[in-house]
């Protein structure tokens, strides 16, 4: 498998994963009245300010046999998580956490609240409140979610670099590739690649923003705009 | 002075060791050889190199980046297997056969496609023939620090990495078996005065320490065998 593939297919995974273990943190965190609140969203913001050789450095601790992570694994499948896709995708998961938990959080407080309340007084359940109203209202910050966090992996390098082991078809990514292209001074590939990697986040971007300015769907945001 | 990361332990005493003597403190940045080879093309203003092999030199020599006449082998690296202080494997008395055994999962290596640690680990599994069995137990460290820290951590069972490192204080713990020099090419380090250096006396005065019987001594402590003695 090229490095690029590999590179998509390790970003389709984190941002599937990301999309559904950070609705739920999200939801939570924007309707709960908890006061230590800031605590999580604290966490959840880490990965923004940490540079990926803290996170890769824990990583590699936390999935080696002393670490809590590489007991679990190796007491499960034999063997360790680090030089793993596996390992790659949990890290990764990590890493690009609050990309897609911070969109889908600042749609679900854009919400009018007033719709939530009209939809308990007409009897609907919080679970029936979410799939109908909150969801619907709230899919341009989902798809934001799911494309930040699917372009943030795909240029992840730094923690990559640390629990790799650049394995070709299974943890040498698209970005390790040019790094070891520029390295040995094969700049044409290295700038192919690079290339491509440069014209796909471009896309990405122009996607999330083409969401958030409604230029496709207008019919997607049925809220007055201010 | 840019140095290879092989060095950054030799370094700390050599460059105490020169002050010392000489009362003129040499800056040390430790990197990879590849990277500071880069950096130096695009104007890095380093006065001196020593890079982990003779290619990068030569090539920057070749290149009208370097004072001409400058260039030496300072030392020759030495690979071993290295592995953690509580490996049930006991590498020192088996040698390449640690290496086969089933609770070996992970041997890690520096990639060869960028170190001359790397090709020489690689070059040393074929002499011993038994690069094909393990060939799929190999992870690839950037350079041959990562290697190490892929052991140190534990998530390589074994690791094919510099004597210098393994002498290293966070490395001493471990227990590891010397690849005999003949089992692979000899990795050769060249160093180099750079072209616009800006103290060149000082940098000249570098260069001689390194090639005196001090300096090649305290190479040696280091895990590096030194051309020209013993």
């Amino acid at each position: 498998m090229s490095s690029l593939a590999l590179s998509f297919e390790l970003a389709v995974c984190v941002a599937a994963i990301l999309l559904l273990i950070g609705t739920p943190i999200a939801y939570w965190l924007a309707y709960s009245n908890w006061q230590g609140k800031f605590l999580l969203e604290s966490i959840v913001a880490l990965p923004l300010v940490l540079p990926p050789t803290v996170l890769g450095f824990y990583a590699l601790l936390a999935m080696g046999p002393h670490g809590p992570l590489g007991k679990l694994w190796i007491a499960l499948f034999g063997h360790g998580l680090a030089f793993t896709f596996t390992g790659l995708v949990l890290a990764s998961v990590v890493y690009s956490f609050p990309f897609a938990v911070q969109p889908l959080i600042a749609s679900f407080e854009g919400i009018d609240r007033k719709l939530l309340d009209a939809s308990a007084v007409l009897g609907a359940g919080k679970w029936r409140t979410f799939r109908r109203v909150i969801l619907p209202l709230s899919l341009p910050g989902a798809v934001t979610a799911l494309v930040l966090s699917f372009a943030h992996t795909l240029g992840e390098f730094g923690v990559v670099l640390m629990v790799g082991g650049n394995l070709a078809g299974v943890t040498r990514t698209a970005s390790i590739d040019i790094y070891d292209r520029v390295q040995t001074l094969e700049y044409g590939e290295a700038n192919h690649l690079a290339m491509l990697l440069l014209i796909t986040a471009f896309a990405v971007l122009c996607l999330v923003y083409a969401v958030n300015r409604r230029v496709w769907t207008p019919a997607w945001t049925p809220w007055t705009s201010k | 002075m840019a140095a290879a990361a092989d060095l950054k332990f030799a370094m700390e005493d050599l460059s105490k060791e020169f002050e010392h003597e000489t009362g003129t403190k040499i800056d040390v940045t430790i990197g990879s050889s590849g990277n500071f080879f880069a950096q130096i093309q695009s104007g890095a203003p380093f006065d001196l190199f020593f890079s982990a092999d003779m290619e990068y030199p030569k090539r920057l020599e070749s290149a009208g980046l370097t004072e001409p006449g400058t260039l030496f082998e300072y030392a020759r690296g030495q690979i071993v297997i290295w592995t953690p202080p509580d490996s049930p494997v006991a590498v020192a008395k088996l040698g390449w056969n640690g290496l086969l055994d089933s609770r070996v999962q992970k041997i890690a290596i520096a990639n060869p496609a960028l170190a001359p640690y790397g090709r020489a680990a690689v070059s040393a599994l074929q002499k011993a023939g038994i690069y094909e069995q393990v060939k799929g137990k190999l992870v690839y460290g950037e350079n041959i620090s990562q290697a190490a820290q892929f052991v140190q951590s534990a998530n390589a069972q074994a690791g094919i990495i510099a004597l210098s490192l393994a002498l290293s204080p966070g490395m001493k713990k471990g227990t590891f078996w010397q690849i005999p020099a003949e089992m692979h090419p000899p990795i050769e380090q060249g160093a180099v005065m750079l072209k616009g250096a800006k103290n060149k006396t000082a940098a000249l005065a570098v260069l001689s320490f390194m090639k005196s019987p001090a300096g090649k001594r305290t190479l040696e402590n280091h895990g590096f065998s030194v051309p020209g003695s013993d």
